[in-house]
């Protein structure tokens, strides 16, 4: 066999090995799916009239939710990857002769996956109320490829920080900002109607031009191209980030 | 000369400037239990970690199953199977999938069938399907070592595999290493229980402070330290003191009436014994021949106590 289909079976187990976790772990699932829901159910049914957002909110609330959904989705993914540095199974798959990174590789994917087992959840709830987007197949495919993309890099991302932490509580902890980037952003309401200092943070942040590039696909005439363009090269520099410090990381512990 | 499963030459590992193995060579012949003895910090687990290619050592050499550790990587890796101090199983899989993770990992053919062969020999079936976040300490060791063994590795290290057992699963983990032995796999073992070094090794070495300080089998290196004496016990401190007077050179100890005399332990020095205590009719309650145990051996060569006599 040659190494890069070795890679790639060690990694399908790997991937195995996870997936099996999750589904012996419904908490995350849990977690992943249910707590978007909510926070989806409580803006668009509770707070959501109180918003005067220019059209129907959940149409507007949306594309952020796909992108909370994700900040969800990789709330355990910090913590198993540091479980398996700090258990001492790492070292136990080191002297095999397994390929060096499948065990980060199942980690990504399985995160991949679950994120978007979350915003097909996501989507479902919000046609169930009253969700009318305008996007053509085209478009569909545009936003899926985007979620993918942003899942990929924050996923590298969360893994890196699983390295990092020295105890699975701490790795927990770091997977927090995270989950709050959203709230930050124009996911709920538009940055410009937020104070000072928090709507320029909102403005630069990362989930903006993501968000804003979603929502301009599913809802709108189209994204601005410097949004996409942003969104992109967001999505690619996290990736490239996570991927760099996770492998050093990796081979600098254990 | 026959062929080594493993030969270490000059190998040297520092953190900073704490030196942890300063020059330690050895062979271990193939087929047989190489025991690496020495307290805790002593380079133990760094010497594990250089030879299952975990870690890089700063000089000296390493071959294991004749490949070099440094450059020949994937071959070493092929060859072994590492038991660390900490059972390292999946704690969200159950027994027979962590087993199976490993053959799946390591292309075993039928892997199904070693996984159920493994889970019979370490009388694990009934908790084949449970997780193992269930299991008990000695369970996981078990399945640990288990894991270890699928794939049939050469060379297997053992790094501390019954601390913290219970004795009877440690008598099952020295059955199973023999097992092994018999087959033909070599052992190289790491412990601080000098009886386990004593019971299952052809070769053991002294590790300290990072050097080698002593190597040999168990009678070698017993028979390095003077110490083999004839214990007896009397019923009162009258007899105790007669006999200190026709036994010189013997120590006393009031407390427990008994009387420590030194001597080779051959049958003729023996009746030599005997007969000078019918001389003046006395009658000794017990009598033992005492040889000095490995506890003995360390604290000669280590001017310490074994980590497990301190922790007593």
């Amino acid at each position: 066999m040659s190494s890069l289909s070795e890679a790639l079976t060690d990694s399908s187990i790997m991937l195995r090995r996870n997936l099996k976790h999750s589904l012996r772990n419904p908490i995350t699932v849990f977690n992943a799916l249910l707590i978007p829901i909510l926070v989806m159910l409580m803006f668009v049914k509770v707070f959501g009239g109180a918003f005067s957002v220019g059209d129907d909110y959940v149409d507007y609330a949306t594309p952020g939710m796909l992108v909370m959904g994700i900040s969800y989705g990789l709330g355990a993914t910090a913590t198993a990857v540091n479980d398996d540095m700090t258990k001492g199974i790492i070292n136990r798959f080191k002297a095999m002769d397994v390929s060096r990174g499948a065990v980060l590789t199942g980690h990504v994917v399985i995160t991949t996956v679950r994120c978007l087992v979350a915003d097909a959840a996501i989507v479902a709830v919000a046609f169930a109320m009253g969700f009318n987007p305008t996007a053509s197949a085209m478009d569909w495919l545009a936003v899926f490829g985007l979620v993918v993309l942003l899942t990929f890099a924050t996923s590298w991302l969360t893994v890196a920080v699983g390295l990092a932490a020295k105890t699975a509580e701490t790795a927990g902890l770091a997977a927090v900002p995270l989950i709050l980037l959203p709230f930050l952003s124009s996911a709920f309401v538009p940055a410009e109607t937020m104070g000072a200092g928090v709507r320029q943070f909102a403005e630069y942040q990362p989930f903006t031009p993501i968000i804003e590039t979603l929502r301009g696909l599913l809802v709108e005439t189209g994204p601005s191209s410097g949004d996409a363009i942003a969104a992109v090269a967001w999505c690619v520099g996290l990736s490239l980030l996570g991927y760099v410090w996770a492998l050093t990381t990796f081979k600098k512990r254990a | 000369m026959r062929s080594s499963a493993i030969a270490v030459s000059g190998l040297r590992k520092a953190y900073g400037d704490k030196v942890v193995l300063d020059g330690i060579d050895f062979e271990v012949a193939e087929g047989s239990v190489f025991s690496m003895l020495g307290p805790n910090g002593a380079g133990k687990t760094t010497t594990v970690n250089i030879l299952a290619t975990l870690l890089k050592a700063d000089a000296g050499t390493a071959h294991v199953a004749g490949h070099d550790v440094a450059t020949a990587t994937k071959q070493v890796r092929t060859a072994i199977g590492v038991t660390g101090q900490f059972a390292a199983v999946d704690a969200l899989l159950t027994g027979r999938e962590n087993l199976q993770l490993m053959a799946d990992l390591k292309r075993v053919p039928s892997g199904d069938r070693t996984v159920a062969q493994l889970l019979d020999q370490f009388d694990l079936v009934e908790f084949a399907d449970k997780m193992t976040a269930t299991y008990s300490g000695g369970m996981r060791r078990k399945l640990d070592l288990a894991m270890t063994l699928v794939g049939r590795p050469r060379i297997i290290f053992l790094d501390e595999p019954t601390t913290g057992l219970d004795p009877r699963s440690r008598r099952t983990m020295w059955g199973i290493v023999r097992d092994l032995v018999a087959n033909g796999t070599t052992i190289f073992l790491t412990t601080q229980y000098l009886d386990e070094a004593d019971e299952l090794s052809d070769q053991i070495v002294v590790l300290d402070q990072g050097h080698l300080v002593a190597e040999g089998t168990p009678a070698e290196l017993k028979r390095q330290v003077p110490g083999t004496h004839v214990r007896l016990r009397f019923a009162d401190l009258d007899d105790l003191d007669t006999a200190a007077r026709i036994l010189p050179g013997a120590t006393r100890d009031d407390q427990e009436v008994t009387l420590r005399v030194p001597g080779t332990g051959d049958s003729k020095s023996l009746r030599a014994l005997l007969d000078r205590l019918d001389e003046h009719m006395i009658n000794a309650q017990e009598f033992s021949v005492h040889t000095p145990d490995l506890d003995d051996v360390f604290l000669a060569l280590t001017g310490r106590a074994s980590t497990k006599e301190a922790v007593k």
